[in-house]
């Protein structure tokens, strides 16, 4: 039995998700796939699972004893489990007011309930070496045990391919060592595991092959006996790219500074004894996987959400100008007109009395000066696409002459001319005197436009020497990744 | 530029109003057949009732009108802060109370002293009566259509034991107040109607509300808080519980204004069920007029030509005022679909 993916594409909306992906995991391996955040593996693999549907390419999985299915998708995730196929999800799929049983029951779509049903799940459970309580409420189990019955769940319709995305997650060292020896087990007894992780160290724990993604399209496949940490990081993270000479900033005078600075945000500690400082004239960029305190610091920075400040020291000149990751929700009202949406981030300059024909002048100039493709200061701004959405919200932060200017994944989502325009555009500031500080999950956005890189480990920054390279930083994100 | 862009939103507004109530008429036309009730008479009435002549237009329609507008104006301004005020019904109890308090105390003052201080009576009633779900709302993030929808019924309470207690008319027969000072009674617009002056302060109230909310920094931050809170507080940096807090808190007094009005523009004394339900009424009429207070002033009008009528209706042909709530629910469920449609 092999499951194989070929020449898979998948956009969402004009971002490039999957870009002719072809896969392939043969019986008895332990398939690791490999990639940054946003490298398309989960969107991969929720094809496989009939969770997503792609434009086009070819899903073929040749059962044990021969039989051969090839379709362009599973309509859904009935279907892909009907061809054996089971997946453990990243987040968790069951109800926690139910039973383990009854979530068994539930996925597997079994007939019977109760006691019928407990006995069935107390036998499969048995099978599978993986004892859970079978009659207890899911919400009462700790966080290994409901992956155990995630992927109990995933199994209990005979599937003989499991697919995992990131399942270890959300487990301490010794409980990731029991999920990967079960891992081996599965896979020594004909089964195929497909792991989806971005952690170097599990690969080479447990995989027998290994194939690589780098935005959407595979950097590498093959036996993972012939790879090595150096070798699986340099397709992650990539070096195909020339890196544009940096134009070397003349850094002025300190516009931010933090000084042993730690951040909460909802009681949780986010960013801990960071001490770093950003020059006028300079670009700093942040490198970090999701979730290691990036978006906290830099709302620190900008002033804006309910992150507080528990030790240490923030201090930051004055105007800040603030480009939030979420364009649509958080610096665009969609609803509102451009002029509108002008005054929004101009607000505090304003009388009380609104000269809307003035607004709508400034609007105009900004429309032209910036070259933003609109209908005009009235447009509504959910008819700008993202691109002019974009050099909109630059536009209006540009207009107040910031002297400190925060951005969040400027670039995200755009295509490549109004990615290049932006970068442009935040140098352009920079030269102008303005201090950036700028985060993007994607190393080679940072690498593209900052002077200076910090890393951001669990909340803790590191200060990477002046031009690393893409090795460099790869490695110490990897190697957080790993120390997670 | 502008011009060009504004005229054909115009014109679908008008259709999403007119469409509505189209079918509205319709859908009561088929239930009067089906009741076996005859459709022409019916209809004959409810037209003469809102619209036959200038004294049913405006004795009749606009005076169902004021109430319906001011409370549609209330709504608006909570809505268009994201803040959803279901509890006018117990405002408008709330400042029909106050109103009728200080009117019964003013007969020694001139109309032009006495009639401002009924009508601030009745904003300060019904702000009194919201200020609860705003702190709840600000302190402790409790949504305000939980707790401004029971404050309803302790105003109908409330009304209640006014009229058997502290405000029961002298003679203590009835369960309703004395009638209010003279001076403190709105005057009626012209001799032998019954509009009084309280339909041009619904028209002015519209007009401000309209203006406040386009040209002033004020109207614009309430407005973004509304139409989209995140980037209002990151972008616009501006204090979301603190501006929806005060939103609701004009749409309380709007509300009690509304009562205020109705005191001493139509009954001049309080009454047990002074509102047929106005405060429910009205947000549909806030929906209908898209939330736009020259229109919200039209669908006023326009409801309040239906509830007239519908009086005419139950007098001359015998037909059940209720069933003219038919006629509202189709218009309100059918302007919400088109809203939904165009949204």
């Amino acid at each position: 039995m092999t499951l194989r993916l070929s020449r898979i594409s998948k956009h969402f909306g004009t971002t490039v998700a999957l870009d002719g992906v072809s896969f392939s995991a043969i019986p008895g391996e332990v398939h690791a796939l490999l990639g940054e955040n946003g490298a398309g593996k989960s969107t991969l693999m929720d094809i496989a699972y009939g969770m997503i549907r792609p434009e086009a390419g070819m899903i073929e999985v040749q059962q044990r004893g021969g039989v051969a299915l090839a379709t362009p998708a599973f309509a859904s995730p009935r279907e892909a489990r009907a061809a054996g196929i089971g997946m453990v999800h990243q987040h968790f799929t069951s109800i926690p007011a139910f039973t383990v049983s009854e979530n068994i029951a539930l996925t597997a779509g079994w007939t019977e309930t109760g006691r019928a049903a407990e006995r069935r799940a107390a036998h499969i459970v048995a099978r599978l070496g993986l004892p859970l309580a079978i009659s207890a409420h899911v919400e009462s189990l700790s966080a290994q045990m409901r992956q155990r019955l995630e992927i109990v769940k995933a199994l209990a319709t005979d599937a003989s391919i499991l697919l995992l995305d990131e399942p270890t997650a959300v487990l301490a060292p010794r409980e990731v060592h029991e999920l990967l020896e079960f891992l081996r087990g599965f896979a020594a007894a004909g089964g195929i595991a497909v792991l989806i992780t971005h952690k170097l160290d599990e690969v080479f724990r447990v995989a027998d092959r290994v194939t690589v993604l780098r935005r959407g399209v595979v950097t590498l496949t093959g036996v993972l006996a012939e790879q090595t940490p150096h070798s699986l990081a340099h397709a992650m993270i990539g070096a195909d790219l020339a890196r544009p000479i940096p134009l070397k900033a003349q850094p002025g005078v300190v516009a931010v500074e933090a000084s042993r600075l730690s951040l909460t945000r909802g009681g949780q500690l986010a960013v801990v004894n960071a001490s770093f400082q950003v020059r006028s004239g300079e670009i700093v960029g942040v490198a970090a996987i999701e979730g290691n305190g990036q978006r906290e610091l830099l709302r620190a920075i900008a002033g804006v959400d309910d992150v507080v400040t528990v030790a240490g020291t923030l201090e930051v000149a004055g105007p800040v100008a603030f480009i939030p990751e979420d364009r649509s929700s958080e610096a665009l009202i969609p609803s509102f007109s451009l002029a509108e949406n002008l005054l929004l981030g101009t607000l505090d300059q304003s009388s009380w009395w609104l000269d809307w024909n003035a607004i709508r002048r400034d609007t105009q100039a900004l429309l032209a000066s910036h070259d933003i493709r609109a209908g005009g200061p009235e447009s509504q701004a959910a008819t700008l696409s993202g691109g002019n959405q974009q050099k909109l919200v630059f536009a209006r932060a540009l207009a107040r002459q910031p002297r400190v200017i925060v951005a969040e994944n400027p670039v995200r989502g755009l295509d490549i001319q109004a990615a290049d325009m932006i970068q442009e555009r935040i140098r352009a500031a920079a030269r102008n005197g303005a201090a950036v500080i700028m985060h993007s999950s994607d190393v080679d956005e940072v690498l593209a436009l900052a002077d200076r890189v910090l890393v951001l480990r669990r909340g803790e920054v590191q200060d990477l020497p002046s031009d690393p390279t893409r090795e460099q930083i790869g490695d110490a994100l990897l190697a957080m990744a790993a120390a997670r | 530029m502008s011009g060009t862009a504004l005229a054909p939103d115009r014109t679908r507004s008008l259709l999403q109003a007119t469409v509505p109530l189209g079918l509205g008429l319709l859908v009561l036309a088929g239930f009067l057949v089906l009741a076996g009730f005859p459709v022409m008479p019916a209809v004959n009435a409810l037209w003469r009732g809102a619209f036959g002549s200038w004294y049913a237009f405006s004795s009749a329609a606009l005076v169902h009108a004021t109430p319906l507008i001011i409370l549609g104006l209330a709504f608006t301004l909570g809505s268009k802060a994201g803040a959803i005020n279901v509890g006018m019904e117990g405002q408008f109890a709330a400042g029909a109370i106050a109103a009728t308090w200080v009117g019964l105390h003013l007969g020694a003052l001139p109309a032009m002293v006495a009639i401002p201080i009924v009508l601030a009576a009745g904003l300060l009633g019904g702000a009194v009566w919201i200020t609860a779900p705003v702190i709840l709302r600000i302190k402790f993030g409790i949504t305000e259509v939980i707790s401004t929808l029971l404050l309803n019924f302790v105003g109908y309470a409330a009304v209640s034991y006014a009229v058997t207690g502290p405000l029961q008319e002298s003679g203590r027969t009835y369960p309703q107040s004395d009638a209010i000072a003279a001076s403190a009674r709105l005057p009626q617009l012209s001799h032998g109607s019954r509009l009084h002056l309280g339909f041009v302060l619904a028209l002015v109230t519209a007009a401000l509300l309209s203006v406040l909310l386009r040209r002033t920094t004020w109207g614009f931050r309430l407005r973004a808080v509304g139409a989209g809170p995140r980037a209002a507080a990151l972008t616009g940096r501006i204090p979301l519980t603190k501006v929806a807090g005060v939103a609701l808190l004009w749409s309380g007094a709007l509300a009690g204004l509304g009562g205020a009005v109705e005191v001493s523009g139509v009954s001049y004394a309080l009454f047990q069920n002074l509102s047929p339900g106005y405060g429910f009424t009205a947000i549909a009429v806030a929906l209908l007029g898209r939330e736009r207070p020259m229109l919200v002033l039209v669908a006023g009008v326009l409801f309040g030509a239906l509830e007239a009528g519908a009086g005419a209706m139950q007098r001359d042909a015998g037909i059940p005022a209720v069933a003219v709530q038919v006629v509202e629910a189709v218009v309100i469920i059918t302007a919400l679909l088109t809203a939904r449609r165009s949204a």
